[in-house]
């Protein structure tokens, strides 16, 4: 229990806050790799993603890859791309783009998949093309799906980006190294509460938004029926 | 806490490791027993590649002496490892005489290996002693490219003064508080530096980023094949501002006068050059610490 009481107290230091080494400092840091890293890796993925769901073309090779891809241990892949890249961030977060990409991809595609098919039947017998179905109808209705695949994504990354700081970046990470090397386990327990910290407002961010998703969705498949009516 | 919860992972893998290497033959040293002595020891090893070669060579020695030998390899730190040796739990495991004296007294103004080694035997947990130390060590260095020290006329680390300054040292982020670190090159030899920190401990990472230009100066330690591999220059300390770590094998009081006769015959043979090509045999042939253990044994007439 005093650890954790250290822990808190050594957050609570003014002198560990500011400053270019300073919590705030290394908290900014943590959160822009991990939206670098997502950011990119949803770059890629959901065009792949809406891709497949749409044409039903290659779903073999989705759950295929991302299962496989899930399995890979961040760590080695960032030592396998810094031995081939070099020294600097852009391993880790290429690192962290693969372990963001599975959960991107499967949200991207089973949003388009989870679409009724009769709906998609019914947008293409209005005279809509397909770039119009896939737009205006399962990228809409599949928003859920995608915000849930972003969602675990970002918590993902962003409890790995500790890893940043192995090849020289910053990040908590940074305290969480130097706690365990110099045995002082406060520090590392409080890097770890603040990526914990960071992780559980993310996580309501992405709960707010996804209520928000969740209520235009219904709105939407509401519409036609008072139409129809 | 924290330390409990670090022991009980320990112990897990420690059962783990037993249950794997329960089958594996010991290299088959059954018909050199000798009977009469029946002691049974457990050896340790750290979780490093290296360690776990010299632990093999003990492991092995001790059994050709007809003892029975169980191996615990691959135990993590210090804090885990050492309160199980001294609950005499382990009873043999190779050390680093100038880390592990620091773990136990971390203002010691010790310096040379024999200092070193004899201010051990005055800070190791009763139960617990030092035999012989090896001539071999495996101590952090400040070590340079074969180019940029031709470039710079580097030979020891006082030289560093003649680079820019600040000096980009990689090396564990430890580094920058370190006594041997970055305070310690200001105040025994006068250069500033500043640590780009690489977390694999002189590692292949820490390698590339020295060899790739990223750093001017790396820690590596002076048993890594890297430094031959790679052509690179370790400068001289004359001013020992590194703590040597030589090779010493901790023991419990388990360890008789005969296995410890064993060991010390082991220790003995232990060179710095001995070191370096096992090491080298492992990351290059990736042969396993037993095979690699024996054939050292045999060459140097120990098996």
């Amino acid at each position: 229990m005093n650890y954790l009481t250290e822990a808190l107290a050594w957050i609570a230091d003014p002198a560990n806050q500011s400053g270019p080494n300073g919590i705030l400092a290394r908290l900014a840091e943590h959160l822009l790799y991990t939206l670098i890293a997502t950011g990119g890796a949803a770059l890629l993925a959901i065009p792949i993603g809406y891709a497949i769901g749409h044409t039903g073309r290659g779903s073999g090779l989705v759950v295929g890859a991302t299962g496989a891809a899930r399995a890979l241990p961040t760590l080695g892949v960032l030592t396998l791309i810094a031995l081939l890249a070099g020294i600097g961030i852009g391993a880790p977060l290429i690192a962290l783009g693969v372990l963001a990409a599975p959960s991107i991809l499967a949200g991207a595609y089973s949003g388009v998949q989870a679409v009724e098919p009769s709906t998609v039947d019914a947008a293409r017998a209005i005279g809509m093309s397909e770039w119009q179905v896939l737009w205006r109808v399962e990228i809409p209705l599949g928003l859920p799906q995608l915000i849930g695949g972003l969602r675990s994504a970002v918590l993902q990354v962003m409890a790995t980006a500790t890893l940043v700081a192995y090849v020289g970046g910053g990040g908590l990470g940074r305290f969480l190294f130097l706690g365990l090397k110099t045995q002082d386990y406060p520090q590392m327990l409080a890097a770890s509460l603040l990526v914990v910290a960071l992780a559980v407002v993310c996580e309501g961010l992405f709960e707010v938004s996804v209520r928000v998703s969740l209520a235009r969705k219904a709105a939407r498949s509401r519409s036609p029926q008072l139409i129809g009516g | 806490m924290l330390k409990r919860i670090l022991a009980l992972l320990a112990a897990g893998a420690v059962t783990l490791g037993l249950s794997a290497c329960g089958s594996a033959d010991p290299v088959g040293s059954s018909s050199t027993q000798t009977p009469g002595t029946t002691g049974s020891l457990v050896i340790g090893s750290q979780q490093y590649y290296s360690n776990e070669i010299i632990a093999e060579l003990y492991a092995q020695a001790l059994e050709a002496d007809g003892y029975q030998v169980t191996r615990e390899y691959q135990i993590g730190q210090r804090e885990v490892y050492l309160p199980e040796m001294a609950a005499g739990r382990i009873d043999l495991l190779p050390e680093y005489n100038g880390n592990l004296l620091q773990f136990y007294d971390k203002q010691t103004t010790a310096r040379t290996p024999a200092e070193v080694t004899a201010a051990l035997a005055d800070v190791l947990p009763a139960g617990l002693r030092p035999l012989d130390m090896a001539e071999a060590t495996d101590q952090d260095s400040y070590t340079v490219t074969r180019a940029t020290a031709d470039e710079y006329g580097l030979v020891e680390i006082g030289d560093l003064a003649n680079l820019p300054q600040p000096v980009k040292i990689g090396a564990n982020s430890e580094f920058a508080t370190r006594p041997y670190g970055i305070p310690g090159l200001r105040d025994v030899y006068g250069v500033e530096g500043v640590v780009f920190p690489i977390e694999d401990s002189g590692s292949a990472l820490t390698v590339k980023a020295l060899v790739d230009g990223d750093v001017q100066v790396a820690d590596i330690y002076t048993a890594s094949p890297a430094i031959e591999i790679n052509n690179l220059v370790s400068l001289a300390d004359p001013k020992a501002l590194i703590l040597p770590q030589n090779i010493v094998p901790i023991v419990s009081d388990a360890v008789d006068a005969q296995a410890a006769d064993v060991i010390n015959a082991v220790t003995a043979e232990l060179g710095m050059a001995d070191l370096i090509a096992m090491n080298t045999r492992s990351v290059n042939e990736q042969l396993s610490s037993s095979q690699i253990a024996t054939d050292w044994l045999r060459a140097k007439g120990l098996l």
